[in-house]
């Protein structure tokens, strides 16, 4: 039971990250390195205001901010100063890690005495004590679900239609009067935005901030986002946000099972890299290939 | 009005490959022209286009439109007012996104593009009526994605997805080269259909010399980035395909084709 409940938690605070990759990835088709930076960022966000005696809940909008700024200027390096797109990630990514170890003040920051957004006076006033170990993954689960239908909101409106057609079809977002190079920065600070909120949720509940808790964030994020996206292809009655949140749960599903047969826990990346690229031969990102072409 | 004026584009300067296209190139149309564009492959006709929108810079020279100079515009601002369909029919819907969509993003052209609803449900109907008319049967699938159509399918939308809005110049970029013969016939008779109606003013590049001489008001013959032939209004009427396939081969046995 702990353990599902453990991969339910993981599973949803990395899903919120895991829409920020399927928006880099899959819309703008720009595989943003960034998001091992952003994720952290929001991650020592959270701890550094926790600790300074902020509300816990206040440190949500903060890292979401933080974080699109960020891919603003991700955004800003690929098209301004036309850096191609993988290295405008890596620049930022690079410069982050000293970003992150300035926010926090130092490489590891923990939180274990203060309030976070899962345990304080009002949650733990709200939820009876029976159901105290379920308070978390109903948080989680809240926060979530909020974020991927506002998510789909905006995915619906002009602007993010306009999102979904530079990914599909530059010229068009040029013919109908509108700066491609814009509307890729906005999906950009979007994606972060989501990334660095997804870290400042996983430092709430780990109660910790680490320095390298971002090493391995795309690779986390692109595998939710091809397990969900290949798996639910031909399924149209629910929306692709679902599909990735469900991509994410069973990826961190399968990372849960891997630990428990692998030797050591240094083991950990590699069982991951080899998961990924199990994954990506799996999935059925070459037939779309061909089928963009036709 | 649009106004090219001493236009001047070389390809790759500097090197081997070095290819002086435009020196001091003119061209002037004035508004409700329905300009057809022939010449040969190379002879600049795309080029044009391209300067003409924005895609690619002139070296020298200014593209004037009412007097106002836009040379330095930004293309997608130059394009708020210009309506292009490409060659490919891809290039002018999304693929990915319905024809509901498709023509809701188009119906949206020149405005700002913000947290409003994408999908105009209350002009569905509007959409519909616009769609019939083509005969191809879209009306009914609205909620069909654009990349499950046929060719001619998506460049009939493709058109009437440019000349939606209210727009200065329609531009057509070989827009029935890539489709069967009588797609391509349905396409140009509903391209003339729209320019009549709209009376906007167009300039068509085809290689197909029966449609330049059938259609249009004007038709220009470009070679080696020059317009070695203008022809308008009833001068234009008196010419026949056969004239112009002449001079077509003549210029093209000169370039040892």
């Amino acid at each position: 039971m702990a353990l599902i409940l453990s991969v339910l938690e993981q599973g949803m605070i990395y899903a919120i990250m895991a829409l920020g990759v399927y928006i880099t990835y899959k819309i703008l088709d720009f595989p943003d390195l960034t998001v091992d930076g952003s994720f952290p960022m929001g991650a020592a966000i959270a701890c550094i205001l926790i600790s300074k005696g902020m509300n816990p809940y206040l440190t949500l909008p903060v890292s979401f901010a933080a974080g699109a700024l960020v891919g603003m200027i991700t955004g800003m390096i690929h098209v301004k100063l036309k850096v191609r797109d993988l290295l405008s990630g890596i620049i930022m990514m690079t410069a982050l890690y000293t970003v992150n170890l300035r926010i926090a003040g130092r490489a590891n920051l923990p939180i274990y005495n203060q309030e976070n957004i899962f345990d304080n006076h009002f949650i733990n006033s709200f939820f009876p004590s029976s159901l105290e170990k379920y308070k978390t993954v109903v948080i989680i689960f809240v926060i979530m679900i909020l974020t991927k239908y506002l998510l789909d909101w905006y995915m619906n409106s002009q602007s993010g239609f306009m999102l979904r057609a530079v990914g599909d079809n530059e010229t068009i977002v040029t013919s109908l009067g509108v700066d491609k190079g814009m509307v890729k920065i906005i999906g950009l600070s979007i994606a972060n935005g989501l990334v660095s909120l997804s870290g400042c949720i996983f430092a709430n509940q780990q109660r910790f901030f680490d320095i390298s808790s971002g090493t391995g964030t795309v690779v986390i994020g692109l595998a939710s986002v091809i397990i969900g996206t290949s798996i639910f292809k031909k399924v149209t009655f629910f929306r692709v946000t679902s599909s990735v949140i469900i991509g994410s749960l069973l990826y961190k599903a399968c990372v849960a099972v891997a630990i428990r047969v692998i030797p050591a826990s240094s083991d950990l990346k590699l069982v991951t890299a080899v998961l990924f690229l199990v994954i990506l031969v799996i999935g059925t990102d070459r037939r779309k290939k061909v089928k963009k072409d036709a | 009005m649009l106004e090219l004026k001493n236009i001047y584009k070389n390809y790759n300067p500097g090197s081997v490959n070095e290819l002086c296209l435009f020196e001091g190139f003119h061209l002037k149309i004035e508004d409700g022209e329905f300009v057809s564009v022939v010449g040969s492959n190379g002879s600049g006709k795309t080029s044009m286009l391209n300067i003409i929108c924005g895609s690619i810079d002139a070296d020298k020279g200014q593209i004037l439109v009412n007097g106002e100079d836009i040379t330095g515009k930004k293309d997608f601002l130059r394009q708020r007012r210009i309506g292009r369909v490409y060659q490919d029919p891809s290039k002018g819907t999304c693929p990915g996104m319905t024809i509901l969509e498709n023509m809701s993003i188009a119906d949206h052209k020149g405005k700002v593009f913000g947290l409003g609803r994408g999908v105009k449900k209350h002009r569905m109907e509007a959409y519909r009526e616009m769609l019939r008319p083509l005969g191809l049967g879209l009306e009914d699938k609205m909620y069909t994605k654009v990349g499950a159509l046929s060719g001619g399918q998506r460049q009939a939308l493709a058109l009437l997805m440019s000349t939606m809005t209210p727009i200065e110049f329609l531009i057509l970029d070989e827009h029935t080269a890539a489709l069967d013969p009588k797609t391509a016939e349905i396409i140009m008779e509903l391209t003339d259909q729209i320019v009549r109606e709209k009376k906007v003013t167009t300039i068509m590049v085809t290689h197909n010399l029966r449609y330049a001489v059938e259609y249009g008001n004007r038709l220009i013959m470009m070679h080696e980035g020059n317009a070695i032939l203008d022809k308008r209004g009833e001068e234009k009427k008196q010419i026949h395909t056969e004239e112009i396939m002449r001079i077509f081969n003549e210029i093209s046995v000169e370039c040892g084709n």
